[in-house]
């Protein structure tokens, strides 16, 4: 399978996703104008790749801010990451997030409710 | 004949950081939102708060945008994508407010979704966030029904509407959204 990498700018995140070593990094602003569009191929890439996941799959999640019409298309994009928990595989999710982002630490909070998988929600400083 | 000098003084009495009138579209909105991200840096010190109203103002001004666009909030012969826009600031507060036209007809169900936000404490919010989040209904470009209850739950302040009488079948909706400015960090 090949590399997704998707470079960000100014709506849209980093997506560094690689099959081999299993880390799957989502970075920056997601604020795209259609949320659907932009995370449709992100979404047909990860459905490929848990068919036959690397030994370890680590989700790495660091996003400035996301707009509610990306809120979904994340969540959906982590339920398909958590597949590969539920067929007994090897995933950790890691969200980060800014020191004093209480906002964005409540937004890992709610996720990791909702997609019930190890989630580790780690503050780091400011950048 | 405009007073402009008057203009410009009450302008700057009201601390107006940005206004804007006329049709709004995806670019024009990260237009707005650049220039906002700059003055802010100038202006504000607190990056907690810098970051606040950066968040409401995206999730508010691309709000507008879509329901514009997608004129589900329009009469059949009123597709009017003009918008109104002003952000100011005073000591304690930053203020977006967003103005457009609405289908008479639709008044009743806005009203009601803002309603409900307004009369929900934080933990209500948050329960009525997560269980929208999760219920896998999309609109046409993602959200879905998130837009007031993320802007109220950033902002930690009721949600300030008026809907004033244009004609038989239209309303010009106004949305005031008060976000508190926190310490110096």
């Amino acid at each position: 399978m090949e590399k997704l990498y998707i470079d960000a700018k100014n709506n849209i995140p980093l997506i560094d996703f690689d099959p081999s070593s299993g880390i799957m990094l989502l970075k920056g602003r997601s604020t795209p104008e259609n949320s659907v569009e932009f995370y449709d191929p992100i979404n047909k890439w990860v459905l490929d790749y848990i068919q036959s996941p690397s030994n370890e799959t680590i989700v790495k999640i660091q996003f400035e801010y996301f707009n509610t019409s990306s809120s979904k298309c994340i969540l959906d994009l982590l339920k398909k990451f958590a597949d590969i928990h539920k067929k007994g595989g090897n995933l950790k999710i890691e969200w980060y997030y800014e020191e004093d982002d209480e906002d964005m630490k409540e937004a890992a909070e709610d996720y990791s409710d909702i997609v019930k998988v190890p989630f580790e929600i780690i503050e780091i400083p400011e950048e | 004949m405009i007073d402009y000098l008057a203009l410009y003084d009450k302008m700057r009495d009201n601390n107006i950081m940005l206004t804007f009138k006329g049709e709004v579209s995806f670019e024009l909105i990260n237009s707005v939102l650049k220039i906002m991200e700059e003055r802010l840096d100038l202006v504000e010190t607190s990056k907690k708060t810098r970051k606040k109203v950066y968040n409401v103002l995206v999730e508010c001004l691309q709000n507008v945008c879509n329901h514009l666009e997608t004129g589900e909030y329009s009469t059949e012969n009123n597709l009017n994508k003009n918008a109104l826009l002003i952000i100011e600031s005073d000591k304690d507060n930053y203020h977006v407010v967003t103005g457009n036209h609405v289908a008479k007809s639709k008044v009743d169900m806005l009203k009601a979704r803002i309603d409900e936000v307004n009369a929900s404490d934080k933990e209500h919010l948050r329960d009525l966030y997560k269980k929208i989040l999760d219920n896998g209904v999309f609109s046409e470009k993602g959200g879905g029904g998130l837009g007031f209850i993320d802007i109220a739950r950033k902002s930690g302040q009721k949600l300030i509407y008026h809907f004033t009488n244009v004609d038989q079948e239209v309303v010009f909706f106004t949305l005031q959204i008060d976000i508190p400015r926190t310490e110096n960090d």
